[in-house]
């Protein structure tokens, strides 16, 4: 029988290195085991001479490798020397394929060579290494690859290469690139564009394809592979072709099945659940198996490396570590009242909070990174009404009065401990809509956006106490009215979140059906048929509510109702709250005046349709078009009315010079519609889907709704590739320009704007800047410069204006465009 | 389609500013006939009305010529550049009647006449540009549709990558045709070539014209990439058109400025001397 090792670490990233390391160190009798044949295949497989950044900047390393911000090479070369200094026991192509055993006694499969037994296992895989495998039939023959290490190796074969991101491209590129390997080459893209693939690799495969060295097929996806032969399914019907060779490069995701098969249980069955943990990093449902690093939720280098350390102590016994984010946790927690530790703040707050209980302490303090725990003096604004905030409170202590009523603050409605408030915003992502004070010294917890909505993935019962809570205040805010919790509690009960897609009708004009929506998130559009057209009526944001005339008049639907973008809505029966209405004849008159004044709207449009037909017509197909552009989520958009645009790109010019010489926006890209142009530029989407993968949580939405990145962004690209507007941008500011009177005068420098590249390798040449790196850079709406944003104030036309949809989507626009 | 907020710079706050310019040109018109008449001759610039008249008028020369700073210096303050457009283009207008008042009538072969002259110049050249940004911008975006100036260049680039590999097995006179195309079309030009859109002898419409008096191919493979390289000329020349259309109407946009700018810097000389030789010799 082989060794027995006290710990086999699986996985040589930061987290597993820094973990062998230290068991190196302590003298522990431990194996790393690394798939590939090099150290930290995550980072081994950067781009050559990346600058990989060091965050959170405040986190103190502790562990036996060296780790500063600064080229991939030399971060790898440093790890590689830490590792042989410490006398590290690695062994490379060692890919673990299953666990089984007990804690004492494991023994880890690999998919070549010795099994490896451990009395202790840490698992530290990151996220990164699973390639996604077909899954058509005969996707397991062995001519599917998953990996093309040289291109050179193949000649004269038939090749598809499925995948239509950055990897799969530069495989294709690379496999036609010799006219003399006499390769066909063949990529598959099951989309029609390459959108999340860099521009300059795209621009290569469409010219590889116009030379007729290999072809594109769009919007095609493998049905079945046979020895020799690929079948694929194209919108023209299903076709088989010669195949001798097929490399799949469709992303990776996090090696689940294996872990879970290993025996460890994550939190819930989403996608992005990590595994149950106890404060050792331990797995709750197998001891002996502990998980670290990215696998674990903590995706930043700094976290991993300090936890390989920890993990390695926890394992030898040592159970009273101060973990590292200690002073950071401590340093949150000074200001407030009572001289309590940090675990007993932890263990304070987590029993405290509703939403809260189902965390355990581990996933508390990491929680507790993310939020801020504040104390209030009586009579202290929380937040203010119209602020805005995405963020969600608990209170922990004490209790907070709301103010339903803007003109009498003296209407509130009390908000007791172990409850939150906030989640409005949360949800809908739109500005406060009360403002609510502390009633008496009061402590709570706010969190973040995107911690509420880990918060949510990892802690069922966090979730549905969120929806039940959000649902009742949101009827109750609505509908105001006087309403109180019990009034509604019947309506309620039957209530339905509903998911609704984009362009998907949740009323369509005609039917016969009486259920009220509330838009919760998202937004949509009314629509009504007019002379055989569709004619758009009005936009409803979300915190509206829609379906009131069928509701309350038993008659079928006047108009349609789809949503503009992914939205959720609420449905409310209708008996209930005809009910409801009978009971409260001020709720009644409230609707009826609202729904007199939507009626007013639509009679107006029907009205004008009929004598200035072209003018309707118009507007509604400019309202489509822009709902199209994604204005739908939009907040805040720059649109350029193409009858002014005189075409000076002042507006570039202006935004290079107000931010660091670098332009956010770009005038002439984007579409075009009636005189609109929607140039490439940040919309501050209500969910900016740049925010969801941003592993230092550097984007935020500043106080005037702007979505910025913060300067702890670490040039990871997630949030370029997650933008479907491709308004961000990576990129390093331009060394400074002489001042602008030198440049009218003398002619010095590259003038107003941002300057060109070959000006900036010059003048980065002479300086003594040294290496800087690309970070991500967007349109930060000029926060905090008096005048607003500079590309509108600098335009000389007036033809540049940013708007918000509902004031640019609304009706008053329709007279003066027919007059 | 546009909102209350939304005018441009002509229409501005609902024409204040050409409110304004006409309110100060019957002022000081009302002023000048009032004075006239209880005169001998009309007031010169010699008068206290001439005084006044030309100091108002050398100011608003110098803060009308400070747009160019106004434009280029992007402060964090309100400000609206269009606001200042605006105002530039009223007041500017009203100069051709404060300073011709201001002349009294009076020209002669001197640097007097010789600034108001330049004046008048530039505020002629101003008026075309008030054309220019009145009528052009439409055809600018209409001709565009949704690609950008780069977007051009690269497809010309990438046709040019196309003619390249398609040429490879002709014969020299083929490769001479496509080597006219590749390597002495020229995009633009200058100035006045981009302004008049005149490119009759664009190389590419040379190789074009070459290529139908080639002599019939030797090989069906030189003759199937004549057909085709027949096409991607075809498709450059297309290309071609649209840049060059793009920038002529650019052209148009511009060409006013080069009469405009270099006209307010003469006259900010004559300004100079004539308002130097009158305090030094009157």
């Amino acid at each position: 029988m082989s060794e027995l090792y006290k710990i086999a670490i699986i996985g040589s990233g930061p987290a597993g290195l820094s973990a062998a390391a230290h068991a190196a160190k302590k003298g522990i009798s431990h194996v790393l085991l690394e798939k590939t044949d090099h150290l930290s295949d995550t980072i081994f497989r950067y781009q050559k001479g990346k600058h990989v950044m060091a965050t959170p900047a405040v986190l103190v390393l502790r562990a036996d490798c060296e780790f500063d911000a600064g080229k991939r090479e030399k971060i790898l070369a440093q790890w590689d020397a830490d590792a042989k200094a410490a006398g590290v026991n690695v062994r490379f192509k060692a890919e673990a394929k299953a666990i089984t055993g007990e804690k004492g006694d494991f023994t880890i499969e690999l998919t070549k060579g010795q099994p490896i037994r451990a009395e202790n296992i840490v698992l530290a895989i990151g996220t990164q290494g699973n390639p996604n495998l077909m899954r058509c039939d005969g996707a397991a023959l062995p001519h599917v690859q998953y990996q093309l290490d040289d291109p050179g190796e193949y000649t004269d074969e038939h090749i598809f290469v499925v995948g239509s991101g950055d990897a799969g491209i530069e495989n294709a590129l690379g496999l036609a690139a010799d006219a003399a390997q006499g390769n066909t080459v063949t990529i598959l893209n099951r989309s029609a564009d390459f959108a999340r693939a860099k521009k300059a690799n795209v621009d290569n495969l469409i010219a590889a394809r116009d030379a007729g060295r290999m072809t594109i097929m769009t919007e095609t996806s493998p049905v079945l592979v046979e020895p020799g032969w690929i079948t694929v399914e194209t919108p023209q019907g299903s076709s088989r072709y010669k195949c001798d060779r097929i490399i799949a490069r469709m992303g990776a995701s996090p090696p689940r099945k294996f872990v879970e098969a290993a025996g460890l249980s994550f939190a819930s069955d989403s996608p992005s659940a990590f595994p149950t943990l106890t404060p050792t990093f331990e797995s709750s449902s197998k001891p002996g198996i502990y998980v670290i690093g990215a696998l674990a939720g903590y995706p930043l280098i700094k976290h991993c490396m300090n936890q390989g350390y920890d993990v390695v102590e926890f394992i030898s016994g040592v159970t009273d570590l101060e973990p590292a984010d200690e002073p950071l946790l401590k340093d949150k927690l000074k200001a407030l009242p009572g001289l309590l530790s940090v675990s007993q703040w932890l263990e304070f707050l987590r029993s405290k909070v509703e939403i809260l209980n189902g965390l355990s302490p581990l996933q508390m303090r990491e929680f507790l990174l993310d939020s801020e725990v504040r104390a209030y003096k009586p009579g202290e604004a929380i937040f203010i009404r119209n602020d805005q905030g995405s963020s969600l409170f608990g209170i922990a202590d004490g209790a907070v009065k709301v103010e339903v009523d803007p003109s009498n603050p003296n209407i509130t409605v009390p908000i007791g401990a172990g409850s939150i408030f906030g989640e409005v915003g949360l949800i809908s992502g739109r500005k406060r809509g009360a403002t609510i004070r502390a009633s008496e010294p009061t402590i709570c917890v706010e969190i973040p956006r995107m911690a509420a909505l880990k918060l949510m993935a990892q802690v069922p019962e966090a979730r549905e106490t969120v929806n039940r809570i959000t649902s009742e205040r949101q009827v109750l805010q609505i509908f105001k009215s006087g309403l109180t919790p019990a009034d509604i509690s019947e309506v309620l009960a039957g209530a339905e979140v509903m998911e609704v897609r984009p362009g998907q009708a949740i009323i369509n004009e005609g039917d016969v059906s009486d259920d009220l929506y509330i838009i919760r998130s998202g937004s949509m559009i009314v629509e009504k048929n007019l002379g055989g057209k569709p004619v758009f009526m009005s936009y409803v944001p979300a915190g509206s509510y829609s379906g009131e005339m069928a509701m309350m008049e038993r008659s079928p639907r006047v108009a349609t109702v789809k949503a503009a973008i992914r939205s959720t809505v609420v449905k409310l029966p209708a008996e209930p709250f005809r009910a409801l209405l009978a009971r409260k004849p001020e709720l009644a008159k409230r609707m009826q005046t609202e729904m007199r004044a939507r009626r007013e709207i639509n009679a107006f449009i029907e009205e004008q349709k009929e004598e200035f037909g072209g003018a309707v017509d118009m507007y509604s197909s400019v309202a489509n078009f822009l709902i199209k552009q994604g204005i739908g989520e939009a907040t805040d958009v720059l649109l350029i009315d193409e009858s002014l645009c005189v075409g000076c790109d002042n507006c570039e010019k202006a935004c290079a010079d107000s931010h660091d010489g670098l332009s956010r926006l770009n005038r002439e890209a984007g579409t075009t519609f009636a005189n609109i142009h929607v140039p490439t530029s940040c919309r501050h989407c209500e969910h900016p889907h740049c925010m969801s993968d941003c592993p230092p949580n550097a984007i935020r939405r500043g106080p005037d709704g702007e979505v910025f990145i913060s300067d702890t962004c670490i040039g990871c690209g997630n949030c370029q590739r997650a933008c479907p507007y491709g308004v961000i941008q990576m990129d390093k500011p331009p060394p400074p320009k002489p001042s602008l009177f030198s440049w009218m005068l003398f002619g010095k420098g590259p003038g107003p704007g941002q300057p060109d590249y070959e000006w900036r390798k010059k003048a980065s040449k002479g300086g003594a800047g040294g290496e800087s790196p690309k970070l991500a850079i967007k349109c930060d709406m000029c926060s905090g410069k008096a005048g607003g944003p500079a590309c509108v104030r600098a335009c000389p036309t007036g033809a540049a204006i940013r708007v918000s949809p509902d004031a640019f989507l609304s009706v008053a626009r329709i007279d003066r465009g027919a007059g | 389609m546009r909102q209350r907020t939304h005018e441009g710079f002509l229409r501005h706050k609902g024409f204040r500013w050409a409110q304004i310019a006409t309110l100060l040109c019957l002022v000081v018109v009302a002023v000048y006939f009032f004075v006239a008449a209880r005169l001998a001759e009309p007031p010169s610039g010699g008068s206290w009305l001439g005084y006044t008249l030309g100091t108002i008028s050398a100011g608003l020369i110098v803060w009308l010529a400070c747009l160019g700073i106004r434009k280029r210096v992007i402060t964090a303050g309100h400000y609206s550049l269009k606001a200042w457009v605006s105002a530039h283009v009223y007041l500017g207008l009203s100069l051709t009647v404060l300073a011709t008042l201001h002349t009294g009538f009076q020209f002669g072969w001197n640097v007097h006449t010789l600034a108001y002259v330049l004046m008048m110049l530039v505020i002629a050249s101003g008026a075309l540009g008030i054309w220019a940004y009145a009528t052009l911008p439409q055809r600018l975006h209409g001709n565009r549709g949704e690609t950008t100036r780069k977007q051009m260049l690269e497809a010309i680039e990438s046709l040019d990558k196309q003619l390249h590999d398609l040429a490879q097995p002709l014969d020299r006179a083929g490769a001479q045709v496509v080597r006219l195309s590749l390597e002495q079309t020229e995009i633009g030009g200058g100035f006045w070539r981009r302004l008049t859109g005149a490119h009759g002898d664009c190389a590419n419409l040379r190789a074009m014209r070459k290529l139908k008096q080639l002599p019939a191919p030797a090989t069906p493979r030189q003759a199937e990439a004549l057909a085709r390289i027949e096409t991607v000329l075809q498709q450059k020349a297309d290309v071609l058109g649209l840049a060059r259309r793009q920038m002529q109407i650019t052209a148009l946009l511009e060409g006013w400025l080069f009469v405009h700018i270099p006209a307010t810097f003469a006259l900010l000389a004559a300004l100079t001397a004539h308002v130097v030789s009158v305090f030094t010799y009157w």
